[in-house]
């Protein structure tokens, strides 16, 4: 558990959509696919994540629909709208720059200065 | 677009709110029960599994308002829940709740009142067309302009207004044919209504074009109120013959509504043109430019893009060219253009109005303050409350809002509540005619602007005193407040509380102490020196014109009258005094005087303006005004005999320099007469309470006849049973004489007026300050106990004296009473030197108003801390101990 690290604020929306890209998924599966493809490494409490989809609803880069889950239970599953796919492209390409840009500020050492 | 779809999702976020809020529940079910099953899956039996699984999901109240909030269509859903836990709250505190609203009410519904007076007095004193750019002369401030001569001169020669247009007052008989009374009504020159642009309500106006010189247009328009009192909204008036002093005129049509002329609080019963006016007294003052009777006031709209300094320049361009042409008759005055309806009260009321508003600002203040530490008070009971809802996650967004709406709830039930008072005031303030012969009353009908000030003031005050337990909430830590419980702080620490009970202690010291100073000036107003004595004396007004006197009978009739109402018993002294006595309805005449020596009667030269009246023999006596040397008239000072006058001390010091050198000397009149001065009388009030001493002259009344006079009796019999018995006697001499018979005091009442109406309106908002001081007083002190309750038990018990228990519960508050009331005092002098404007012989360091002050918060302290202490003292430490 303590392994786990922090959510950097804003960072909720772009691993939904992340998740979302790769199929149509509910809730409970959105929060499985992320723990799935960040290898258990990131903490969501997990009713955080419903205000974030409820965002990406309104802004209209996912679109939700009811249907039947693989446990034959009712539930709302989530796609990617186009501008929901534009967006996860913007997305990610800022994040890499941003991550890359820190990993090499925080990898100098001082001799390199 | 996107805007558009923002709104329309919000939209129907709002009204879809049950449908989502149904399938957020939905969705959060399934995902704990999609969990449950993984977790059961991993070998935990069903039970077990659910009830990990929300223990894993997280607070789901939280989660769902924060999905209301992302959807943003959540404010109105919120605030009617932030409503209905408000109305909860406040419910289970009656007496906070209905404290803190009528307070409110009163301070709100004082200052809408305050404002129904502004807006109808100020800011729409005449309901006409584009009234802002309507100006005009003040009466008695610039003579010069009031002759009809100069009235035309000044119409024709201007170029900065649009037409002007002249009115003046007539007071005659109005019959119809059956039942002959006395009206009021406007002469007006022909171009009036059309100056004024506005339309007839049923048939139609005169009009310039109407007008071929005297008497020729004999019209009357009557205003809306007294066609429907008077005709019960006949339409078929128009055209219709009526009778003024028994003159035939011809109903042209009905003024619209709202219009009852051109001066704001007369409301007067019809209009005709100027040109007739000679028909009503059988002689004109038309041709004479010397005249100062015959117009009131002159106005017109500003031609568009004159500005007021140009316009003030061109009329006194043309005012000097007047008295270069005619020196004789005309001396200008530099004139001043004054908005038109308030006439010469302009400056008066608006001083009196902005006073009012003034205080009644400071009321509503107080009542803020007050409502503020209450509030804060509050907040700081219920910490514990606030820091368990923090706690449990609640924002401290939401909980300020809870409170901002309690704030807004009470103060939008307290505006309702004194905007329904005030409008009731309002309504019963614009019927009533304060003063009984005049056609006088208030234009203060509230409208939508009184009701959007007070929703304002309203708000306003609710955001400012709500305001106040903002910082308490924002810097409370749960876990400190919970660990600890509710007990009190101890020491002294300045509070935001203690500020504003001192604020509001000092705002309150100055309204008593202003109401006070009102009340002491009213008093002595009431009892100063007039220069006549006007109780036990009656005022016979007989308009003989009306009745059909003639001025070759009326001298004889006059005599009739004052044999007659001499041989009633217990009458001591008659006399009388043509048109008004003094101070009578502010109605006086001023002659010019010159010195005997001067010989060049221009009006430059004058050597004073003194006021002039011209009485009868037995005058002095009757109205009670001691004569200081020589002598007074006697019925042989008639027309044949060398004219004489009597001067106030005033005039015979100043033209002659005493009073014994003024005895035997002359001075002349405009008209060259040499008077010779046969006495000299006591100075007087005579046309305001506050005046400076003013020369006056009194003329005999034989040596100038008029049909219009005041015949005083003075008697100390009782007033009703002395009126029957005028009015019997008169009746033998003519039953067809019209006759009004009141007090000399109740004549006085108009020049009481704006002093008395200042004494009432400082006293209630004295009261009124009053009132919150002892609430706020109480409910610091009782707060104070409250809150040391616990230690003032132990003290008990540790066996402290009643007087150090009181010390130790009161001696804060009390300190603060005294902190303010210091303050207020202060203030209050400095705010006296604004009264003695409005009120007469107003003076705050008056010592018995001060000591008056001083104890008038002393005993407020004293209510106010009266039950508090006797909770204090009642403490039983042994219960209160058991207790927490």
């Amino acid at each position: 558990m303590n392994d786990q690290a922090q959510l950097l604020p804003g960072t909720l929306d772009l691993l939904i959509l992340r998740a979302v890209s790769l199929g149509p998924l509910h809730g409970y599966g959105i929060l499985l696919r992320i723990g799935q493809i960040s290898d258990n490494a990131l903490l969501i409490e997990q009713g955080a994540l419903y205000p974030g989809l409820f965002r990406l609803v309104r802004q209209g880069l996912l679109k939700a629909s009811w249907g039947t889950s693989e446990n034959n239970r009712r539930a709302k599953f989530y796609e990617l709208t186009v501008a929901g796919r534009k967006r996860l492209r913007e997305e990610t390409d800022s994040w890499n720059r941003l991550a890359a840009a820190i990993a090499s500020a925080l990898s100098q050492q001082p001799e390199e200065i | 677009m996107k805007l558009l779809d923002s709104l329309r999702f919000r939209m129907a976020a709002l009204f879809e709110r049950d449908q989502m809020h149904a399938e957020m529940e939905e969705e959060i079910r399934s995902h704990i029960q999609h969990r449950a099953d993984d977790l059961e899956s991993s070998g935990l039996n069903r039970a077990e599994a659910e009830r990990r699984a929300r223990i894993e999901f997280g607070g789901q109240e939280k989660y769902k308002e924060e999905i209301h909030e992302a959807l943003g269509g959540n404010f109105i859903g919120g605030l009617l829940q932030d409503v209905r836990f408000a109305l909860r709250v406040l419910r289970k505190s009656p007496g906070f709740t209905i404290a803190a609203v009528l307070t409110l009410a009163l301070a709100i519904g004082a200052n809408a009142v305050v404002f129904g007076i502004f807006n109808g007095m100020i800011l729409r004193p005449l309901n006409v067309p584009q009234a802002e750019s309507l100006y005009g002369t003040e009466y008695g401030n610039n003579p010069g302009w009031q002759s009809y001569p100069n009235y035309l001169d000044l119409r024709d020669r201007n170029r900065s207004f649009d037409g002007l247009a002249a009115f003046s007052f007539v007071f005659p008989g109005f019959d119809t044919g059956k039942d002959p009374s006395g009206s009021s009504g406007y002469t007006t020159s022909g171009n009036y209504f059309d100056v004024l642009r506005i339309q007839p309500y049923l048939g139609r106006f005169y009009h310039a074009a109407d007008e071929h010189g005297p008497n020729s247009a004999p019209f009357v328009v009557l205003t809306y109120a007294f066609w429907h009192s008077r005709f019960q909204d006949d339409r078929g008036v128009v055209g219709r013959t009526v009778f003024l002093n028994k003159h035939p005129f011809t109903i042209l049509g009905v003024a619209p509504p709202g219009f009852h002329g051109t001066v704001a609080f007369a409301f007067i019963d019809f209009f005709m043109p100027m040109v007739n006016e000679g028909q009503l007294y059988g002689g004109s003052e038309l041709d004479k430019r010397g005249s100062n009777v015959a117009v009131f006031e002159i106005f017109g709209h500003l031609k568009p893009g004159v500005t007021l300094t140009q316009a003030k320049a061109d009329v006194n361009a043309v005012g000097a060219y007047l008295e270069k042409t005619y020196p004789q008759d005309f001396s200008h005055k530099s004139t001043t253009l004054s908005r038109q309806g308030l006439t010469v009260f302009g400056g008066a009321v608006t001083a009196f109005v902005a006073g009012l508003m003034l205080l009644a600002g400071l009321i509503l203040l107080a009542a803020c303050a007050n409502l503020g530490s209450l509030f804060a008070a509050r907040a700081s009971d219920r910490s514990r409350e606030v820091a368990l809802r923090l706690a449990l996650g609640s924002s401290r967004k939401r909980i300020l809002r809870g409170l901002f709406t309690e704030a807004l709830l009470i103060s939008l039930a307290g505006g309702a509540v004194g905007l329904l008072g005030s409008v009731a005031l309002l309504r019963r303030l614009s019927t009533w005619q304060p003063i009984a012969a005049a056609p006088a009353r208030l234009p203060v009908v509230p409208d939508a602007k009184v009701y959007l000030v007070a929703l304002l003031l309203a708000v306003v005050s609710g955001l400012l005193f709500g305001i106040v337990p903002v910082r308490q909430v924002l810097g409370a830590n749960p876990y400190e407040i919970v660990k600890a419980g509710s007990s009190a702080r101890l020491g002294w620490r300045i509070t935001v509380r203690d500020v504003l009970l001192v604020v509001q202690i000092a705002i309150c010291a100055v309204l008593v102490t202003s109401s006070l100073v009102a009340v002491r000036g009213l008093i002595r107003s009431l009892h100063g020196n007039f220069g006549f004595e006007p109780h036990n004396a009656m005022l016979l007004n007989v308009n003989l014109a009306m009745a059909g006197y003639g001025s070759d009978l009326a001298p004889a009739m006059k005599r009739r009258m004052f044999d007659a109402m001499g041989t009633i018993p217990g009458v001591e002294h008659v006399g009388w005094v043509n048109d008004y006595p003094p101070l009578a309805y502010g109605s006086n005449f001023r002659s010019n005087v010159y010195k005997n020596e001067t010989t060049d009667l221009r009006q430059a030269n004058t050597a004073a303006t003194p006021f002039r009246y011209n009485i009868s023999p037995g005058y002095f006596e009757a109205a009670g005004t001691s004569l200081l040397t020589g002598r007074s008239f006697s019925w042989n000072d008639d027309k044949g005999a060398p004219p004489v006058a009597v001067v106030n001390r005033e005039f015979a010091v100043k033209i002659f320099g005493s009073v014994p050198q003024a005895m035997g000397r002359d001075f002349k009149l405009q008209d060259g007469t040499r008077v010779e001065v046969v006495g000299v009388v006591e100075d007087g009030k005579y046309l305001s309470l506050n005046e400076d001493p003013q020369p006056a002259i009194f003329l005999p009344a034989l040596q100038s006849p008029s049909s219009t006079f005041y015949m005083l009796v003075r008697s100390e019999r009782d007033p009703e049973q002395l009126a029957a018995a005028m009015r019997s006697k008169l009746r033998e001499l003519d039953a067809g004489l019209p006759v009004t018979i009141t007090t000399w005091k109740t004549v006085l009442s108009l020049v009481q007026f704006p002093s008395q109406m200042a004494t009432v309106s400082l006293g209630v908002l004295g009261m009124m300050g009053a009132m919150l001081s002892i609430t706020g007083i109480f409910g610091m002190a009782a707060y104070s106990v409250s809150r040391r309750l616990r230690e003032l038990g132990i003290r008990i018990a540790l066996g402290a004296k009643r007087t150090e228990v009181l010390r130790a519960a009161l001696g804060r508050p009390l300190k603060l009473l005294a902190i303010g009331s210091a303050a207020g005092v202060a203030l209050g002098i400095l705010a006296g030197k604004v009264l003695a404007f409005i009120v007469y012989q107003a003076n705050p360091r008056d010592p018995l108003v001060l000591a008056g002050v001083v104890l008038a918060m002393l005993l407020l302290g004293l209510v106010a801390t009266w039950i508090p202490a006797q909770r204090a003292l009642s403490v039983d430490p042994l219960i209160l101990l058991r207790e927490e």
